[in-house]
């Protein structure tokens, strides 16, 4: 910090050290208030790791809970809990699952690209194809055309994403037998990286179709309606007044402004990407995050769900830096309003 | 059969066993070798390691790794496992074993008597809370020499022959575990033991690949390379699977039961419920006698009478068991069939509760009383509607509370429920599995699948006690069949079926199911041809 602010001469320069640490002060606050909450929250569902493992087992005794949770930690009161808790997380250390018998860090570095892999594609093929789709059903509005892609969208938005993903198994792999119904990879089998690429990329196919069906629907609607919006405000008229060809009008006049509404719906939503997709992941049987998250609720492995969502938090947090640095780039306006 | 006679028959099986193992080797060159088992693993086991962690998922994946001294076949009546022969003293005090020479470790290392005494009397003792209820008897354990293990127990324990499948007491390495913190020991994550097959790798959210121990200590085993168990979340899924061939094999509730007969027409599978008379899992509805109306046993009669127990099981269950009669399953030893029979009769169901002054109000309800949905899965929550239904006909107005797993444990165990449903298993004898249930000793707060009915009836306490420690099977008999008969009428809770798991098997895939507990052995016999 203290070499940063030294190169930095001049008023402008304290200025900006001093916006810096006043963000990376409430970063802290909110990480800190997230993490408090998120301990109080995971505590507070009825029973305890012990309880899941003996009743899953089908058989226990005094010993084996007392050991468990002194093990656990479970035996100290609360408050003790908790300050244990928020020490390691100013340390960065996110502790140990002593359930799945590893770091926690470990546990989410495993699990997470495979969860990037599924709801990146997703959300990339959802904005490309929801973005396109909404624009041209907008600005053809009220032809047969639209109405068939409002159909398709509304359809796709309405459906159960496991559903659909049954769906599409049963017609892709059961019927039709092109794609793998589950997996990340076939197992078992030496590949080179190549082989392995385009393996991964052909199980990788079902669950993207599934997972981005509900996003694409969102993305084409609200494009859909924001294009029509602009496309009636006095500007587009001055365009198409001067010759502008329909193309062009569409692209650097209409596209631009219409995709402010798209921007801030996928940033909220871009959160829910690092957090993955248990339902999909589940059908996929798709080895990500999402049914970690999934797996340690249901087993009360509280140092893992800390974990996720501390992840997740400092995650979304950035995230929607981003957003807001993606809106100066779509649309100019938003840097000068904030810097005048 | 006395005990003597019976210690007698294990030595001539030990002989048997012997005198096969050249047999067992000619048979074994007319096997097809090699290939790899795929089958699925759900859900997904937490770790390996048997002797830490006894849920179903590390039990059967885990009986690939870790063996015990003998396995018992579909009468539950032991064979070789480890130990090649067994005898037994005839006052029933002095157990001995002889192991099989040549046996190793995964890592090489030779396994040997202080191994088994180690497992069996330090590591289990402190981890295993099923294995602590019964080697607690003994009071010294002995190697005479490294293939020699003599047990002496305190008292003698008529079961204890029955506590050495894998599921009960694994044996692990000595020079790994002993002195370490056994559930933090580093090497849990490599789970090392001496069965057929070691762990290769262990892809979390996906798959755990086995592959063969070249050190087996029975020649020729295993016939198979690898085995690849898949964690597959989801139901609809892994009957793709299934019907598809990438997984050759599913086991206990892999399947749905509304699955079941459909993929039983498919040409290319097998489909057994064999391979589960070790555990004879017990359905039952658990009812809290701490309190009214409960506490009444016109009450819990009346239950009993109210349900179509032959309808749950044909339509929630799909066939897949058969009604429970009493306490004991019949695939378990000691089982008494002539008890007393409650047929389907919602008259005699609503007499019951007319005599116990329980009449219906204006609505029809005589009652209402809250019920825990057990949180195992889409069965048992058509098994609760269907019970919700039947009692609603004689006016016991159930009102079904869904809760996890976590939330379950907790109020079932705290004693903090009406009425529930559990299973459990019963572990090839009733002194294992099914006295737990209904013995006062064991009535112990905030613990589940203890007496967590709250039963208590000192006749009961003393018939099971003494058919414990009796030492010959037909006093044994005599005592568990007057206690069958008693806790038939008092109906301290309402036994349901004896549930049947599908095991499904690719027809290319044989001797899978060889004994009682079936998918969790060792499947070093198992072959593809």
């Amino acid at each position: 910090m203290s070499s940063i602010a030294l190169r930095l001469t001049g008023s402008r320069g304290i200025a900006v050290v001093l916006a810096v640490a006043g963000w990376l002060a409430k970063f802290v606050a909110v990480v800190l208030v997230i993490a408090t909450f998120s301990f109080l929250l995971v505590h507070a569902a009825p029973g305890d790791p012990a309880q899941v493992i003996a009743g899953q087992s089908g058989a226990a005794d005094d010993k084996l809970l007392s050991q468990l949770r002194e093990e656990y930690g479970l035996d100290k009161p609360y408050i003790v809990q908790l300050a244990t808790y928020l020490k390691r997380v100013v340390t960065l250390d996110l502790g140990y699952s002593y359930r799945q018998q590893r770091p926690v860090l470990t546990l989410l570095a495993e699990r997470m690209p495979a969860t990037l892999l599924l709801t990146g594609s997703a959300f990339l093929l959802a904005l490309i194809v929801g973005i396109t789709l909404g624009t041209l059903a907008g600005v053809r509005a009220g032809k047969w055309s639209d109405m068939m892609l409002t159909v398709i969208s509304l359809l796709f938005y309405a459906m159960p994403v496991f559903w659909l993903g049954l769906m599409l198994v049963l017609l892709f792999s059961v019927q039709l037998d092109w794609l793998p119904a589950f997996g990340y990879v076939t197992i078992g089998v030496p590949m080179t990286p190549i082989a392995r690429a385009r393996d991964i990329l052909w199980h990788l196919t079902l669950p993207v179709m599934s997972l981005a069906a509900v996003y694409l629907a969102i993305y084409a609607r609200l494009m859909r309606s924001s294009v029509i919006d602009i496309t009636h405000q006095d500007f587009i008229k001055t365009a198409r007044a001067k010759g502008l060809k329909q193309g062009r009008v569409v692209v650097r006049h209409i596209l631009r402004n219409a995709i402010l509404p798209v921007v801030t719906v996928a940033g909220m939503q871009a959160g829910s990407l690092v957090g993955g997709a248990v339902v999909i992941e589940t059908v996929f049987a798709w080895p990500g995050l999402g049914r970690l998250t999934y797996d340690a609720v249901l087993q009360r492995d509280y140092p893992v769900l800390l974990g996720i969502f501390l992840v997740m938090s400092v995650i979304v947090i950035i995230l929607n830096l981003v957003t807001d640095a993606t809106y100066r780039l779509v649309d100019p306006r938003v840097t000068t309003r904030s810097a005048s | 059969m006395n005990r003597r006679e019976f210690s007698k028959l294990g030595l001539v099986t030990g002989a048997l066993s012997i005198s096969s193992i050249p047999l067992g080797l000619s048979r074994a060159e007319g096997q097809t070798r090699g290939g790899i088992l795929n089958t699925i693993i759900q859900p997904e086991p937490p770790i390996l390691v048997t002797a830490l962690n006894q849920q179903q998922p590390t039990l059967t994946l885990g009986g690939k790794i870790y063996e015990s001294l003998l396995r018992y076949d579909f009468d539950l009546k032991p064979i070789p496992g480890l130990a090649q022969s067994w005898d037994v003293s005839p006052d029933g005090l002095t157990y001995t074993f002889k192991l099989f020479p040549k046996i190793t470790f995964h890592d090489g290392t030779p396994l040997t008597a202080d191994d088994v005494i180690f497992s069996v009397m330090t590591l289990l003792m402190e981890t295993h809370a099923r294995a602590r209820g019964t080697f607690a008897r003994v009071e010294k354990a002995e190697a005479p020499d490294p293939l020699t293990v003599v047990f002496k127990l305190k008292a003698p324990f008529a079961p204890f022959l029955g506590a050495f499948d894998c599921t009960t007491a694994p044996i692990l390495p000595k020079h790994i575990y002993d002195g370490s913190d056994y559930r933090k020991n580093p090497a849990n994550a490599r789970a090392i033991g001496c069965g057929p097959f070691k762990l290769k790798e262990w892809v979390r959210g996906s798959h755990i690949h086995l592959v063969k121990h070249q050190g087996y200590y029975r020649a020729g085993e295993p016939y198979l390379d690898e085995i690849i168990y898949r964690v597959i979340p989801d139901a609809a899924s892994r009957s793709v699977a299934l019907e598809q061939g990438t997984v050759q094999l599913t086991q206990w509730s892999d399947v749905d039961a509304f699955d079941v007969s459909r993929l039983s027409k498919l040409p290319n599978l097998d489909m057994t419920t064999k391979g589960y008379e070790f555990f004879a899992p017990h359905q039952w509805l658990e009812m809290n006698t701490r309190i009214a109306p409960m506490n009444d046993k016109r009450f819990r009669q009346a239950v009993m009478y109210a349900i179509d127990r032959k309808a749950l099981l044909a339509r929630v269950f799909f066939g897949l068991g058969r009604v429970a009669t009493g306490p004991v399953s019949s695939k378990t030893r000691f089982y008494e069939k002539d008890v007393k029979q409650y047929d389907y009769s919602l008259d005699k169901a609503k007499a019951l509760l007319d005599d116990m002054g329980l009449k219906p109000g204006a609505d029809g309800k005589r009652i209402t009383i809250p019920y825990l949905v057990p949180p195992y899965g889409e069965t048992m929550q058509r098994a609760s509607e269907f019970l919700r239904q039947s009692l609603g006909r004689v006016g016991i107005d159930l009102q079904l509370q869904g809760v996890d797993l976590a939330g379950w444990a907790e109020k079932f165990g705290n004693w903090e429920f009406s009425m529930t449903m559990n299973l459990l298993y019963q572990f090839g004898d009733p002194a294992l599995g099914v006295s737990r249930t209904y013995i006062s000793s064991n009535i112990r707060k905030g613990i589940p699948f203890t007496n967590t009915s709250g039963y208590s009836n000192p006749d009961v306490d003393r018939l099971f006690e003494e058919a414990a420690v009796a030492t010959s099977d037909a006093k044994r008999q005599e005592l568990y069949s007057a206690v069958q008969k008693v806790l038939v009428e008092e109906v301290p809770i309402v036994w349901l079926i004896e549930q049947d798991y599908p095991n499904f098997i690719d027809k290319k895939l044989k001797n899978v199911i060889t004994t009682a507990i079936g998918v969790h052995e060792t499947f070093g016999t198992v072959s593809l041809g």
